[in-house]
This record gives structure tokens, sequence and C-alpha cells, in this order.
């Protein structure tokens, strides 16, 4: 029975788009960023989600190429695998790829490396990103954040402007009236555009599977040399996550849910081959993509208690 | 998969953060980690139940921090739809909240405490739902548990309720009532055993059979351009490609069609999206359309169906939602906002303010302070294609901006 719908569904699929409204809300923003602002910039950091925001511009203006650059925030903290993924889908795309060194405003002395056991250079990229923006005069930042990643971002605007200083406001926000976007700034301030803000972990998946997406290959299970820290399993293949003499090494079948910084990205056990296998495990999952570490903030008792539960 | 969006407002306690959070718990949406700390949390404010308000809790934080309350969006999904709730505040100084969530949302959810009935919150809820015309209105009469479960109790304020209805000009709403406890889960997913009287359905199950298709429904075939393709490549030399997004109904090849505001007529010839040509665009897409002639097309027109024309005026009248702390004043500009287009508009005259709760006009008022309700009358730089608001909601709503300091400050219904 199935299988009757599907071939039907496919028929009719030739003659009338099929309407998905979360992608269609989506190329709607792409092109009214196009129109209303004077030099967009879509930031790609090679993961799941700015992947997806790369098919949706390629949709949005076809068969017009990208009309923006990508610009990447390269922390050298990167998984290989997704810088090689980076640069062949800029060379594909035939799109002008703009790369950003954490390391450099490091040298400049314009941050500090953080120091110790959880060092992390995730959070210094904000300074290279608002340095790139001001170099290139870009007015429009195009980023791949979903509401339903974290709390604060549940009350981001699709078009959130930002201040000389790329602050937000929260308590000051446009109110966003059916499709109206106010992409109107003054000179100096610059938005950030969330196109898929009403997307669900799920839905990318959904989404990336259906359209026969390429995604980097840490993406999928693969045998790693991997430690145990905290209940989270960590690469050892890098030297980007300082791994204690006591911190045993072990081969592990493991994926990544995200591919951010190495240093603050943690693998799952995972035997998930295929994009189909992928989708049924976040389906299956009951834990949030960032449950870690929102929990970790919330509380110390939960932590703990997953711990005495026998969690990692 | 569908997509319904859904507005809730609602107070303090209410039991709206409660309901939502049941929803969540009932239909597994809850990710373990987020349950354990709700557990954790309930258990350290010594209740001896889940307190489910925890899971939507951004809120409940920014109450504690008395911050700006705003709106929260809320995910879940069941087999057959995804959902999103766009959570706001009910008081009356957050109606710009309540009209932002209902914009774009095809059902409401409007809460009411059985021990309290319908109050003045309840005629606010119902008129914003009223002035937006969302389509699905559900009645949720909660704390039943609190009533004895009693029939009487909610048969008197499904009545009281039914008196707002009257005074509703907008009589093809669907308005359904149901009776609840958030906090012990009757009605919401599962069937209540306490209520044998009761024989609709539960709440996700009316949701589950609501149309989801679009916040803006079927209407006459309205297409604002947003951008002209030309791509630069020798297969599409001549390419010149409108994109937009198609509101109120299909669009197919061969659709006599006029360009608006220069009347300029036409037909389609294709139709893409992505790589690929179709036969018809369905409402809702997100697509691109050439035409047979060389006609001047640009940003900020719109494309219907010749047979489907809506007014090209300089003038309109409108009911305007204002959501700026400086008062919409007569004699001052703006930026109109509607469909792709963006032109200068001076207000001519304000007749007077709406209340809220059903209770007519003041007509002694001539300027809108914020979250205030009222009719406009509007000067128009430039011919705009609109319709009112009641035909056709993506042609017929606006938004003014202010062009000294770029905010969003009302937000329009056209007559």
């Amino acid at each position: 029975m199935e299988v009757i719908d599907n071939i039907k569904e496919q028929v009719v699929d030739v003659k009338r788009i099929t309407v998905n409204p979360l992608e269609s809300e989506a190329i709607y923003i792409f092109r009214e960023v196009v129109a209303q602002f004077e030099k967009p910039v879509l930031l790609f950091s090679g993961g799941k989600d700015s992947i997806t925001l790369v098919r949706l511009a390629q949709k949005a203006f076809y068969p017009s190429k990208i009309p923006f650059p990508l610009l990447h925030i390269d922390t050298g903290h990167n998984f290989p695998e997704t810088i090689e993924f980076r640069d062949r889908l800029a060379e594909e795309l035939g799109v002008e790829l703009i790369v950003r060194n954490v390391q450099d405003s490091i040298d400049q002395g314009k941050v500090v490396e953080e120091k110790g056991k959880y060092a992390s250079r995730n959070s210094l990229q904000t300074t290279t990103l608002l340095d790139a923006l001001e170099e290139f005069k870009f007015d429009a930042a195009i980023g791949g954040a979903r509401r339903d990643e974290e709390k604060a971002r549940a009350k981001e605007r699709i078009f959130s402007v930002r201040d000389d200083f790329g602050q937000w406001d929260e308590k000051n926000q446009r109110p966003e009236l059916f499709d109206h976007l106010n992409g109107k700034i003054d000179l100096g301030q610059n938005v950030r555009v969330f196109p898929i803000s009403n997307w669900t972990e799920l839905d990318v998946w959904s989404y990336i599977q259906k359209e026969g997406i390429e995604i980097p290959s840490i993406y999928f299970a693969h045998k790693r040399k991997t430690f145990i820290r905290d209940g989270m399993i960590w690469s050892a293949e890098d030297d980007v996550v300082h791994r204690e003499e006591d911190e045993a090494v072990e081969e592990r079948l493991v994926r990544f849910r995200t591919v951010g910084d190495m240093s603050c990205t943690a693998a799952v056990l995972s035997d998930a081959i295929t994009i189909d296998k992928v989708v049924e495990e976040i389906r299956a999952s009951t834990i949030s993509e960032r449950g870690a570490r929102i929990d970790d903030k919330r509380s110390e008792a939960a932590m703990e208690k997953r711990k005495q539960q026998g969690y990692f | 998969m569908d997509v319904l969006k859904i507005a809730t407002a609602g107070s303090v306690d209410d039991g709206k953060s409660t309901l939502i959070g049941r929803i969540l718990y009932d239909t597994k949406s809850l990710t373990t980690d987020k349950l354990e700390a709700i557990e954790t949390r309930s258990k350290a404010n010594g209740f001896d139940y889940l307190d489910f308000s925890l899971a939507t809790d951004g809120l409940v934080a920014e109450r504690e921090q008395g911050i700006t309350i705003d709106v929260a969006h809320i995910y879940f999904s069941t087999k057959t739809k995804s959902y999103i709730i766009a959570d706001t505040p009910g008081h009356i100084e957050y109606t710009r909240n309540m009209v932002t969530g209902a914009s774009t949302s095809q059902a409401s959810i409007i809460l009411v405490d059985a021990r309290k009935g319908v109050i003045e919150q309840t005629y606010r809820h119902f008129f914003i739902n009223n002035l937006l015309r969302v389509k699905d209105v559900i009645v949720a009469i909660n704390k039943m548990d609190l009533v004895d479960f009693s029939q009487e109790k909610f048969d008197a304020i499904k009545a009281d309720f039914e008196t707002l209805i009257e005074k509703s000009d907008y009589k093809e709403q669907n308005i359904t009532f149901i009776p609840v406890s958030a906090l012990q889960g009757d009605n919401v997913v599962d069937k209540s055993a306490n209520t044998p009287w009761y024989s609709g359905q539960t709440l996700l199950e009316h949701l589950e059979e609501l149309d989801a298709q679009d916040v803006y429904e079927k209407a006459e075939v309205r297409f604002p351009v947003q951008t002209v393709i030309r791509p630069k490549k020798d297969e599409f030399h001549d390419f010149r490609g409108y994109a937009g997004k198609l509101y109120g109904g299909d669009l197919t090849v061969g659709d006599e069609v006029t360009v608006l505001p220069s009347l300029t007529t036409s037909k389609v010839k294709e139709i893409f999206f992505f790589d690929q040509k179709f036969e018809t665009a369905g409402r809702g897409s997100s697509c691109t359309i050439t035409l047979e002639d060389d006609v001047n097309v640009s940003r900020g027109d719109m494309i219907v169906k010749s047979s489907e024309q809506p007014r090209v005026e300089k003038q309109l009248s409108a009911t305007v939602c204002w959501m700026d702390s400086k008062n919409l004043q007569p004699g001052t500009n703006y930026m109109i906002q509607s469909g792709s287009s963006r032109i200068l508009a001076k207000v001519k005259h304000i007749s007077g303010t709406i209340a809220t709760d059903f209770s007519g006009q003041d007509e002694s008022k001539n300027s809108l302070s914020l979250n205030e309700i009222g009719k406009v009358q509007l000067q128009l730089s430039k011919p705009l294609a609109i319709d009112s608001y009641s035909k056709n909601k993506a042609s017929g709503s606006f938004i003014l901006i202010d062009a000294q300091t770029n905010n969003t400050s009302g937000v329009g219904f056209v007559e």
C-alpha cells in the first residue's frame, strides 16, 4: 500500500510543485536578503546546517549561481574531513570562499587562547567574525541557527539586527509579522539572517536524506581512536583535545552529530553508515543535539544522576 | 511533512505553560535530558508531581528576571505533522506580541480557567484571533480537575463564550471547546475518564485533523516579485525569471497574467522550481516563472491572473495595531511594506481606537499609542496593489516602518 502511494506522489510531482512549507519559507528568506541588502554573505562551517543552507540558496536563485560568497571562520581546530569537503563544495558551486582564521586574531593579540584541559577556540570565533564582516563591509550574514537548538535562540528573529559592535539587543527586537521582513538598517549595523529558524534537527536530516545532499564523512559511523571524559566520547586522533594520561585510548565505532570546533564536539556511539540509518537514529534518539551542554549549565545534579544510571 | 503553526496566549497562572509542557510530555517530545531537568527541578521546588511548565522555562526565567516578555517558539511533531507553537503572554501590554504570534499561525489555543470562566483577557484573545482571522480557534477550558470535572461549569463557560462569537464579524472561524486538565493530562493527548459527558476529541486529536496548508488561505492568486533572476550563462542567455512566493492559489503554464501596477499583460511561459520545470506551481511554493512577452517587471511588482485583479490604490483605510513606543500621529510619514513593495506613506487621519474587548470604538482619540488598535487612513506616494485583508491575507496586510529608527512600528489590515 505504501509503495503505491509513493508512486502516485511521484507522478503528481512531475506536473505540480509539491510544497514543503519549511523549504518554501527558507527560499523566500534568501530572496528577501538578496533584494534588501547590499552585500550579504553566507556563514559556512561545513556542518549539516550550513550545507543545507547552500542547497536552499541554490534553489532560490537557479539558474543563476549563488549571488553571495561563503565565509568560513576557521578555528584551526576543524575536522580535516570538513575542510576538505568545504573546499570541494565551493569549487563545484563556483562560489567565492573566504576563510578567516582565529589563529590570525590570536597572533594579532586581539584574543587570547584559553588554557587548561577544557580550552576551546569556540568563543574566540566572534572577534574574527566581526572583523571579517567589517573588512568586507557585509551587511547581512546568513547563518544556519535554528530556534529548536537552544532557549535563547527560540526568541531569535529571522532578520536579527546587530549594532556596530555586533551585539544582539534581545529586549528590543523588531516584531516579525506574516512574511513581511524588515531589513532596513543604519550604516554600520548589520543583520544576522536565519532562513532555517523554524527547522528542527530532524527536519534538517530528513531534508538531506530526501534531497540526497552530500555531507562530510564524519557524520557517518566510522572507527576512531577515542577516549572518555565527563561521560562523553572525544577524538584522540588529533591533539586538539588535550588528553590526560589517565584517559585511556580505545577504538570505537562512532559518528559526530554536530561538526563544530573539535575541542568541544563529542562523538556518539553509532553504527549508522548511511543517511537512512542516521535519520532513523535521530528519530529514535531521546537526547537533544546540544543536550549535554544545556544540561550541564542547568544543574549539577542532572549530570551526576546520569552517571549514576550508567550513562558514559 | 505538513507544518501546523499554533499561537497560544495566556497569563502567568492560567496553566498555559503546563498545557504546552503536557503536550510535549504526552507526545514523547521531551528528550531524556530535558525530562531529567524537569524532574530534578520539580523535586527541588517541593512538588510531588512533575511541573511541566518547566518545559518552556525560557519564559519562566524571563518572568523571574523581569525582562521583556517575547514570543517563544516551541517545536514538536507527531507521525502526521510538525507543530510550531508561538507562545505569547496574554496581558494587555503584550497585545503586539499576541498579534505577532497570531500573524503566522493557522490555529490558536485560548485558555480559560474553569474556576474563573470568561474574563476580560479571554475577550482580548478572541478579539485578536478575530481581527487576524485565525481559521481555527480552540477554547481549552482548563483546570477542570479543580471544578470536579463539572459539565454544568463547562456548559456555562461555553455559553458565555458564545455570546462573544455573536459579536464577531468572522463567521467562517471554526471554534471548538474542549474540557481539559493540563496538570493531570485530561483530554490533552489522551481521552479522560473523568469527562464521560464529553464526546468530542482531545486537544491533540483535534490538532491532528486541522488543515496545515498555509497561514495564507485559498484566495485569488498573488505573486509579489521578490527578485529578477538573470543568469549570465550561455545556456540561459535571455532568461528573465521572476522569483517569488505564490499566495492564494495555483499558477499554471499558459495562464493569462497582469503585472501590477503597470497593468501590462502576458502569459506564463515556464515555471521553475530549482532545476526542474513544472506545469503548475502550488499555493505557497517559492518558485520562479518566466513570461511569454518581454515585459518590464521588477521587485515590488505583483503578478496576478488577469481574471482576478486586486485594487491598485494610492489611498487606503486599514485597522492598525501599533507596536512602537512613539505614538502614531496624523501628518507623519512612514514606509509601508506590503508584499515586496516598500513605499512612502503619509498618515492622513486616525478615526479613533478600537477596544480589544468588543466594547466598541473610542472616536475621540486621534493618535495610537503602543498596543492600541485603531482605524487609520493612509495616503501613498505611489499606487499599490492591495486587497482587503478579509479577502486575501498576503496582499491585505502590511507593516509600517519608521524611517528614522527603521523599527517595525505597526501592522495594518486593509479594509
